[in-house]
């Protein structure tokens, strides 16, 4: 924070201007090649999920395929129940961000605007739960699934994370930083504390609130470990759970359909990455300057 | 019950003591009206924020922090999960003192877990150090969407890429080391390939994160020092040691703590890739958690792994904090 605000107060400095130097052009070499390093093992994916599946190990690989085959997208459609675990990995995560928005959203609105006995306690038990991994848990959360006789169905990955920690500290967080006096305007109106709340403080969260469903997104989509353990029937599988059984049953043996599967669960990521990138920094770097 | 008090504090008072404000006698019922009407507007509100965390609370509550204290309840039992639990008392953590299989695991995961972020870190702020005084605008947008891709995939399906990358036959990996006549490597069927594969995926995978921290740590330091360092005659590695790194030195910590506890309890890579295997030189502890719960239905003993595993997660952070006052700088 006080480095943030250091930044704000120093003068515009003109920066020399950037010669061209050997360590200049040295650091831009050895970014490049880090990068080629890091995209290489997707693009490897993607080349290799156009290759003939007979042909998949052949070396050297081919890293632009000259006769793509499409039809191993067609191909991981029917060996598994793709999308089956498309619509059930949309179905899952988009609950789980909705209920995160409506929870985290309350919650921290009323942590951080509204006076009642207690507010700074509770706080503190949901604050203190932000650095409890869930694998510490999760014997006790399956027993409370079974309990609840929700064993095997989607629900017991959704409702355990319909609200979370994180997500009411960064919506509070926000709140706090908001003027009192709007609402206090429209109560001397007459609206109602709800109101207040649902007419003019939510809809002003909206950045916060994109970077909270964008991160929750990115979480719940790629999850494996809960799916694992919840779920057994295939049907309700959502995707990567999915494509570890599709690995499991191809083995060795032709592996370009499989990296088809991979590459489309990847897909609806990328573009939501694309379409908030500035979310994803955001909430990442919100998170840090604790 | 308050009016007594009250009338107590007004006798106190002498009156017209308070300046601006002339003694009322008459009001006192205006002034008891006006605050029961206070305190039902406190009320109303009071119940309204109650409302509005119930929902976030509840949630918390019944799957963070019940689970937390059911945990070291069951980890006293001997229950598989469908008979009736036997109370043991503390006989699963005597088990737990003597059993090679958790040590192991928890030496197995504190190695990587060191390692990865060790990399990690050092990588992630070596690779922003570069993108930060070097680059345009345009080029920094392009470095940071190539090192933030693999945090896109899902650890399961990147590890499902990776074991054929990594494939010690066929995988591309020891196809380029042929080439360059590099002895190739048993990635995945010896121990300290399978090690060093798992590494280097979490590593590839996470990187994005210290990087996109890093480079916003970087850019928030005050200009005016660091020109005035350069100014100064500083050397650039100087520049580093004496001054970016001690301003920078916060993230460092958020940055090893946040990826401390992410990788003690690192599953799907070695879950996908390797089973645990060669041996048990992959076997983490939250796999050996998995397989004694959902496996072999020892439940109470499951649970009683995951509080030590949440003991070590707590200990970890504290030493890293204590730690942290030698040399982490806050301005």
């Amino acid at each position: 924070m006080t480095a943030v605000l250091g930044k704000q107060s120093a003068p515009p400095v003109p920066r020399p201007r950037r010669r061209f130097t050997i360590g200049r052009l040295l650091s831009l070499a050895v970014l490049t090649v880090a990068a080629v390093l890091v995209v290489a093992p997707l693009v490897w994916a993607l080349a290799t999920s156009l290759r003939t599946p007979a042909t998949s190990f052949d070396q050297p690989p081919q890293w632009i395929p000259t006769h793509p085959i499409w039809s191993n997208y067609q191909a991981v459609f029917d060996k598994v129940p793709l999308t089956k675990f498309f619509l059930n990995s949309t179905l899952v995560t988009g609950l789980i961000v909705l209920g995160q928005l409506i929870t985290s959203t309350m919650s921290g609105y009323a942590f951080a605007m509204v006076r009642f006995r207690g507010n700074k306690a509770l706080f503190g038990i949901i604050l203190a739960t932000m650095m409890v991994p869930i694998q510490t848990t999760i014997i006790p959360v399956f027993l409370i699934i079974r309990y609840l006789g929700l064993t095997d169905s989607r629900m017991a990955l959704v409702l355990p994370v319909v609200g979370g920690a994180f997500g009411t500290f960064l919506m509070r967080q926000y709140f706090l930083q908001m003027p009192r006096e709007l609402g206090e305007a429209a109560r001397v109106d007459g609206a109602s504390h709800f109101q207040v709340f649902a007419r003019i403080y939510a809809p002003m969260a909206r950045a916060p609130m994109a970077t909270l469903a964008v991160l929750t997104f990115s979480a719940y989509w790629n999850e494996f470990f809960r799916p694992l353990i919840f779920l057994q029937s295939t049907d309700k599988f959502t995707l990567p759970l999915g494509l570890v059984t599709l690995q499991g049953t191809m083995g060795t043996g032709s592996i370009s359909i499989v990296l088809a599967g991979v590459i489309i669960a990847l897909i609806p990521s990328v573009l939501i990455f694309l379409a908030a990138q500035r979310y994803f920094v955001e909430g990442i770097v919100a998170g840090s300057f604790r | 019950m308050s009016q007594p008090v009250r009338s107590l504090g007004r006798a106190s008072a002498p009156a017209g003591a308070r300046p601006g404000r002339p003694p009322q006698p008459p009001a006192d019922e205006a002034t008891a009206l006006r605050r029961r009407a206070q305190s039902r507007r406190a009320r109303r509100e009071a119940l309204f924020g109650y409302a509005m965390v119930a929902s976030a609370l509840l949630v918390v509550v019944v799957f963070t922090v019940v689970p937390i204290v059911a945990s070291f309840v069951l980890a006293l039992f001997k229950w598989d999960g469908i008979s009736s639990p036997q109370f043991v008392g503390l006989d699963n953590f005597d088990a737990l003192v003597g059993d090679k299989a958790v040590t192991h695991s928890l030496l197995v995961t504190s190695g990587l877990a060191v390692l990865i972020v060790f990399l990690q870190v050092a990588l992630g702020l070596g690779l922003a150090l570069m993108v930060a005084q070097r680059a345009s605008k345009i080029v920094q947008n392009l470095f940071r969407a190539a090192f933030f891709l693999p945090m896109l995939a899902s650890a399961a399906s990147i590890s499902i890429v990776m074991a054929y990358v990594f494939n010690d036959q066929f995988g591309v990996i020891n196809y380029y080391l042929g080439l360059l006549h590099l002895p190739e490597v048993s990635w995945l069927s010896s121990t300290g390939g399978a090690t060093a594969t798992i590494v280097l995926v979490a590593v590839w995978q996470q990187l994005g994160f210290t990087f996109i921290l890093f480079v916003a740590a970087l850019a928030s330091l005050p200009g005016d020092v660091l020109e005035a360092a350069q100014i100064d005659g500083a050397s650039s590695a100087r520049l580093f040691w004496r001054i970016k790194l001690p301003l920078i030195s916060p993230t460092v910590l958020f940055a090893s703590t946040v990826g401390l506890i992410n990788t003690m309890q690192l599953f799907d890579q070695p879950y996908v890739m390797t089973k645990g295997g060669p041996g048990d030189s992959t076997y983490t502890t939250v796999l050996l958690v998995y397989q004694t719960a959902f496996q072999n239905l020892q439940f109470g003993y499951a649970s009683a792994i995951s509080v030590l595993l949440f003991a070590v997660l707590l200990v970890i952070t504290a030493v890293q904090f204590t730690a942290s006052r030698k040399w982490v700088f806050y301005s």
